[in-house]
């Protein structure tokens, strides 16, 4: 038996930089140094765990849609332990929705063969975490999402999803795609013998005619949703800051009822 | 007027509060008709009609709490075909962007997630969001299709508005992959007695800075002074002194409450993620030059567990 993992990532804006927009309101990449996003590490663990766990011959193949730096994410990706990786680029993608990313993530997976999909909870870019959602239903496969536990048996996925008012236990049978959160296991730092066997791992190329898709799917052009306007938070008005010399808490209290919160 | 409609989030015939923020926003767009499934469906009704829905569509089948997410997009699908409204709104939660997102994909419309605002517009709906952790705002519209957008809690008032509320029961047929995943177990959530996380009007949350799960007491009977909810930053929550479900931040609730006080918290942008676009911000921390001070309206520079329990003795004595 074997098993094919595509794990779904995502090379973003880093958290911690200055993020803002570019003139045509979709993110600026380039003014912001960019990595895997930390959520897509979770998918990577898991799939690792599941293939270190497994009696099956499991194959890892990482997956991103992105411009040339993105490579950067697969390249962690691949020095974490995954098998090889597939980057899908083409200049007509730039300002594509989650509904067109959806479309090329779908091709490229069907493309790739699968048996499991794994994704983060969100990006931490675009923080919408419905990516998952749509790629099942565009697979037209169970959707098994925002697990804090996986695991993968017999041909059958299983796991635990905690959500606000129950925790439930799923059960699909696979092919399935699955989201993992950052409750699932820690990812692993990549060790230095990673990184080596990393660079001598194939890294394939697929633009969108490789796909079938046609330009007039994605991009921002053809985006479901337009952003009209995009404008910096004022800055919040910089408030009272008052040492504790024992008074502290009833100096607290007393702002609170002067604002009739108490 | 066009029909707007309204999925509702609901425990057995219980609406949550974040459908009664959708129907006042739905109201500004046009007529507010109700989707209630699953157990206790039609005792939704009531409580929607006051609040302005002039029809709730309900179905009720074990499909709905027996498998994941798809069987509630079917439903919603067939009502849009019953109805074919200007627009879909859902409450933010996991689930309800999950079913939003595949709704839109099957009606061939744009999605717009995590709404904090709503107004109508020339060309449809214009939703406000707040992004890069709340560094931005945006005004976005759906270009395609009927607009399906999800709104977070905390983004309007609930109003009364009452309206027919005329209960139809709604014809749904399930798709092939309604039981696609199966929900094999259900452990519902120990309820500690204090407000919903992300509905909570205040919310106190502590941090690196409270040292030890036996000391989010201290938290707790601040909350509960001010009949709060309580929060966690990621800090605390992964040194395992506090459920992941009261995290506050990026990878845990977004909330927007009237009033948030930060207990030890430093600020990361992973926590200002989350509570960012709070009305009123309070916090207490030792060091003063700690990023959760660019924040706050008032800040107290001090030791936590001087400050927070004298808080909490002012308040008590104050409510008397």
């Amino acid at each position: 038996m074997s098993l094919r993992i595509v794990v779904t990532v995502k090379y973003v804006p880093d958290a911690t930089g200055d993020r803002h927009f570019a003139d045509d309101l979709t993110v600026d990449r380039d003014d912001v140094d960019g990595l895997l996003s930390e959520l897509d590490e979770y998918a990577v663990e898991q799939a690792l765990q599941i293939s270190e766990n497994s009696d099956d011959d499991v194959e890892i193949t990482v997956l991103t849609v992105g411009p040339e730096d993105a490579k950067d994410a697969l390249r962690k990706a691949l020095s974490m332990g995954a098998d090889k990786a597939i980057h899908v680029e083409d200049d007509d993608l730039h300002g594509t929705d989650a509904i067109g990313t959806s479309l090329v993530l779908a091709k490229a997976v069907e493309k790739a063969g699968y048996d499991l999909v794994i994704s983060g909870m969100a990006s931490t870019d675009g923080t919408m975490g419905v990516v998952p959602a749509l790629l099942a239903e565009r697979l037209g496969v169970p959707q098994v999402t925002l697990l804090s536990e996986v695991s993968v048996a017999d041909g059958t996925v299983k796991g635990r999803r905690d959500g606000d008012a129950a925790s439930e236990q799923l059960e699909a049978s696979l092919p399935a795609v699955v989201s993992v959160t950052d409750q699932s296991g820690e990812a692993r730092y990549p060790s230095f013998k990673g990184i080596m066997a990393a660079k001598k791992k194939p890294v394939q190329s697929w633009d969108l005619s490789d796909l079938d898709i046609d330009e007039g799917e994605v991009g921002l052009e053809n985006a479901y949703t337009v952003v009209e306007s995009a404008a910096e938070r004022p800055a919040r008005t910089a408030g009272t800051i008052v040492k504790d010399e024992g008074e502290g808490g009833k100096q607290l209290a007393e702002f609170l009822a002067s604002q009739k919160f108490i | 007027m066009a029909e707007v409609l309204v999925y509702v989030d609901h425990v057995d015939g219980a609406v949550r509060k974040p459908t009664l923020e959708l129907l006042t926003l739905a109201r500004r767009i046009g007529e507010p008709v109700a989707v209630a499934l699953g157990n206790g469906a039609s005792d939704t009704a009531a409580t929607l009609a006051e609040h302005g829905a002039v029809k709730v569509l309900t179905h009720e089948a074990a499909e709905y709490a027996d498998y994941l997410v798809v069987p509630k997009v079917d439903a919603l699908q067939a009502a849009h075909e019953a109805v074919s409204p200007a627009a879909v709104l859902v409450a933010s939660s996991a689930e309800g962007k999950e079913i939003a997102a595949r709704l839109a994909l099957r009606l061939g419309s744009g999605i717009i997630t995590d709404a904090v605002d709503l107004e109508a517009g020339d060309e449809g709906p214009v939703a406000t969001q707040s992004v890069f952790a709340a560094s931005y705002t945006t005004k976005s519209r759906v270009s395609k299709g009927t607009p399906v957008i999800t709104v977070k809690p905390n983004s309007a008032a609930v109003e009364a508005a009452p309206a027919a509320g005329a209960v139809e029961s709604l014809s749904v047929t399930f798709s092939a992959q309604a039981t696609g995943t199966k929900v094999t177990g259900r452990t519902p959530r120990e309820s500690t007695g204090r407000p919903e996380l992300t509905e909570a009007a205040i919310v106190v949350s502590g941090g690196r800075g409270v040292n030890g799960a036996e000391n989010f007491a201290i938290i707790e009977a601040l909350a509960d002074s001010l009949g709060a909810a309580v929060g966690a930053s990621r800090a605390a929550v992964d040194a395992g002194w506090y459920p992941h479900t009261n995290q506050v931040g990026q990878t845990g609730k977004s909330v927007s409450p009237q009033l948030y006080i930060a207990s030890g918290i430093s600020g990361a942008i992973q926590h200002r993620a989350g509570m960012q676009t709070s009305k009123t911000i309070v916090a207490v921390n030792k060091d003063a030059e700690a990023p959760i001070f660019d924040l706050v309206d008032y800040g107290i520079v001090g030791d936590l567990f001087d400050v927070v329990p004298q808080l909490t003795e002012e308040i008590k004595s104050r409510k008397g």
